[in-house]
């Protein structure tokens, strides 16, 4: 009986070897937390496919939207540790457990890193007629009509949630946040004249900002942007600690093999270094991930370090999901 | 002589073999996905979207709007057939098609329903042609107090959805908009009803709701008796439309087509509106209100008509400003950006191809859609006749599936059975589902405005009243009110909601 239970033991362990020899076999899930056609989605589909060239297998993107990413999470920080189920999430990752206290897993010690994809700019934009016209004219009106001026945002957690809070307070300010579901209604609004202004991911700006209908003020980046080349970086706009990106990155459930990590690394960093990649998040106003950015060790880094960004910030504003 | 060359750049843009095809695959798609239960064109665009990476942009996007609008006729074929509405808009459709079918009817049902959408489909094309940027501009001077006044005059109108007793609608009423308070409370976060449950944040799902409540029920009500069941399979009569039929629809379809062209512009929620205000509009112009809710022609032809201009001239904005209306056209707009397109207010100016292309290619495809449907009536009726013992558990199997597909979350399929058991009870308690469903719809809209116009407000409910287009739709609404219950009129509207056994 012993012998019995100690050969399937053996068995078991060489063939979990061999799994992990030959990954991948079938199919990889990667699942999106957010609803398909979103940036993290589109984010999601442009590397996927490259990757599924160099693994040689069929990537499945999978949405699984709710509860600000939380939902997608979860499912994956439970899923099987094998490789084939991965999640691509962004700084919501990071944000989660101070803004849900009952989260259901811990986003540093049940995923395992696999590298950072890309990090979105946002640009600070408003309503066409809102009398600001630079930065740092946005600042001084808002600071002087901080009873009557409104902040546009696409809900809890979202990336325009987060920018708000984070200009809030580096301009020391509390205003009235009008929160939306989705950039898409909040952006109808503002165009519309019903809210002053917000801060949005590239993604979902640049259309409107060459269009005409908002009025840009700055991009959050380090870096001015190729596709919004005249929009000045808050640094040189006059904020110069205020930058944000929505970085996004690549995780595994904790205790995926190594050789499946590595496998999936490696074809993480043959995407990222893809020119066709490049040119496509070029139109979405964002860059792919450098060689040194795509790799566990930055991501897990930054990964801690902006949870330990957004506690503090959350904790003042106050805002939590539950 | 601007639009004779654009409309030429549409049509030679969406004229090309190419486009003509993939226009066509996608119509197939959507009435396919249409007509199975569960599986609606959201779930069917984010699926296909990658599959569109390798298309020319043009061609994608003249595909996934086809699966659009094609899903739009499609879904009122389950409706009508066997009571099962994939979409708020074809849930009204099923209170008096399936009534029709029911009575050997089907076929002038489902006649009504193409051609009603094919000429509102018509129009609204050509309403895009002509005006899409003035009407999108306009649609904006819409904000959240509008939006509220506006579903305020929606919910008070639509009282006229109940065909038995006034205060169970009422119930069903706010026990649906009870059922849309369930999920995280978006101005902070407070997760409501969710019983700890992450899975329930984002809310219950439409589909789950309308399967079960309407489909799943109604499955349950016919395994009751033997008898019942065999009623309506034996006496599908004619195909095609009287001389009388097509009389009775002509005014219907041409008020559907007007409303819902004007309430699909407005991106706040005018899409979901148009079917239930078509359908109480012509219960009250009716000369027989009685008949709506047991199988009135007009109640059929009105809302698919107002549903299918709403569905064309929901891509105003989207095209105009880049701003979707609605969950679909969300995804419509990540079908851009993979194309390497950013949506917004350029493209009209940019991709001049592209625009008049996917305007015209709906003309197309709506043409293409009735030539695909009224054939196919035939058939489609013919599924009346297939046995409930294979055709129940495909329903709830393709029902559970496309809900599943969805968003991957189990309790949306749990949702179905829950709710097919409710639904039951209610029917059993002779409470109708559609106006449940209405406050389902509804009531997150409303409290989503309301709160957001106080917010605005810094708390100031003058809002409502010191806004003219605000005011004028609350007005409408008192009106409304006070003509119910004047004393005068109080007879007359006996007879309209008074059931007549």
């Amino acid at each position: 009986m012993r012998f019995a239970t100690l050969t399937a033991a053996a068995l078991a362990l060489s063939s979990a070897a061999a799994v992990a020899q030959d990954y991948p076999t079938g199919p990889i899930t990667i699942v999106v937390p957010f609803s398909a056609g979103g940036p993290t989605d589109t984010v999601t589909r442009l590397v996927a496919e490259p990757m599924s060239k160099t693994l040689g297998q069929q990537i499945v993107v999978q949405n699984v939207g709710g509860a600000g990413g939380t939902l997608g999470a979860t499912q994956v920080a439970k899923a099987a540790p094998d490789g084939y189920t991965l999640l691509l999430h962004h700084i919501g990752m990071s944000t989660a457990p101070s803004l849900y206290p009952d989260l259901a897993f811990d986003p540093a010690a049940d995923f395992a890193p696999i590298g950072l994809v890309t990090s979105v700019p946002m640009t600070i934009i408003a309503r066409k007629d809102f009398p600001p016209n630079t930065l740092e004219e946005l600042i001084a009106y808002v600071k002087e009509n901080a009873d009557t001026v409104t902040y546009a945002n696409a809900g809890i957690g979202a990336a325009s949630h987060l920018c708000g809070m984070l200009f809030m307070s580096a301009i020391d300010v509390e205003l009235v946040t009008v929160p939306y579901q989705g950039t898409g209604p909040a952006m109808t609004d503002l165009i519309g004249g019903q809210v002053d202004f917000m801060c949005d991911q590239t993604t979902n700006t640049t259309g409107q900002i060459h269009g005409g209908e908002v009025k840009a003020y700055a991009v959050t980046s380090p870096e001015r942007l190729d596709s919004l080349p005249d929009l000045p970086t808050t640094a040189e706009a006059g904020l110069p600690d205020f930058t944000l990106g929505i970085w996004h990155g690549l995780y595994a459930p904790a205790g995926t093999p190594q050789e499946a990590l590595d496998k999936l690394n490696a074809a993480l960093k043959t995407a990222v270094a893809d020119p066709n990649v490049a040119t496509r998040f070029a139109e979405l106003g964002t860059a792919p991930a450098t060689a040194e950015e795509a790799t566990p060790e930055a991501l897990a880094t930054t990964l801690t370090e902006q949870i330990a960004l957004w506690k503090p910030l959350i904790e003042a504003a106050g805002a939590k999901a539950q | 002589m601007d639009l004779l060359a654009h409309l030429s750049l549409g049509f030679e843009t969406a004229l090309t073999p190419v486009n003509l095809l993939y226009c066509f695959v996608g119509v197939l798609l959507g009435t396919l996905v249409g007509v199975l239960p569960g599986i609606g064109p959201t779930a069917t665009i984010a699926m296909l979207l990658p599959i569109t990476f390798s298309f020319e942009p043009v061609t994608a996007l003249i595909m996934l709007a086809g699966i659009y609008y094609g899903a739009q006729y499609g879904g009122s074929t389950t409706a009508i057939l066997i009571n099962l509405p994939g979409e708020s808009s074809s849930a009204v459709t099923a209170i008096d098609g399936y009534q029709m079918a029911r009575k050997g009817q089907a076929g002038p049902a489902l006649a009504t329903a193409a051609l009603g959408s094919f000429f509102a489909g018509t129009v609204a094309t050509f309403i895009l042609v002509l005006a899409a940027p003035p009407l999108a501009r306009a649609a904006l001077s819409f904000g959240p107090p509008e939006y509220f006044s506006l579903i305020v005059l929606g919910l008070v109108a639509s009282i006229a959805l109940a065909h038995g007793s006034i205060l169970k609608a009422l119930a069903m009423i706010v026990l649906g908009l009870l059922l849309g308070m369930v999920g995280q409370d978006i101005y902070t976060g407070t997760p409501r009803f969710t019983f700890g449950f992450f899975e329930l944040y984002s809310g219950i799902n439409f589909v789950s709701v309308a399967v079960g409540i309407f489909g799943v029920a109604e499955i349950l009500r016919n395994l009751e008796t033997e008898t019942t069941r065999d009623v309506m399979v034996k006496r599908v009569s004619n195909l095609w439309l009287t001389g009388e039929q097509f009389r009775r629809i002509a005014a219907p379809v041409l008020r559907g087509t007007a409303l819902g062209s004007a309430l699909g512009v407005l991106p706040g929620g005018g899409h979901v509106l148009s079917s239930f205000a078509s359908y109480s509009i012509e219960k009250r112009v009716a000369k027989n209100p009685a008949e709506f809710g047991h199988g009135a022609i007009e109640g059929v032809a009105g809302p698919e008509s107002a549903n299918n201009a709403a569905a064309q001239t929901s891509f105003i904005p989207l095209l105009t400003l880049g701003i979707p209306a609605h969950p679909v056209m969300a995804l419509m707009i990540g079908a851009f950006i993979i194309q390497g397109i950013t949506p917004g207010p350029n493209v009209i100016n940019d991709q001049p191809a592209l625009f008049w292309g996917i305007i015209v290619s709906m003309w197309v495809g709506n043409l293409m859609l009735v030539l695909l449907n009224l054939p196919l009536i035939g058939l489609w009726v013919k599924l009346l006749t297939v046995p409930y013992r294979v055709l129940f558990p495909a329903i709830v199997i393709f029902a559970s599936v496309g809900c599943y597909a969805i968003a991957s979350n189990n309790f949306d399929v749990y949702g179905i059975a829950l709710f097919g058991i409710l639904g039951y009870v209610l029917v059993k308690l002779g409470c109708e589902p559609a106006p449940l469903l209405l406050g389902f719809v509804l009531g997150p809209l409303l409290e989503e405005h309301l709160r957001r116009a106080m917010i605005l407000s810094r708390g100031d409910p003058t809002i409502f009243v010191t806004r003219p287009i605000s005011a004028v739709l609350l007005a409408l609404s008192v009106a409304a009110l006070i003509v119910a219950v004047l004393p005068s009129v109080r007879r007359k509207r006996d007879e309209v909601f008074v059931e007549e056994d």
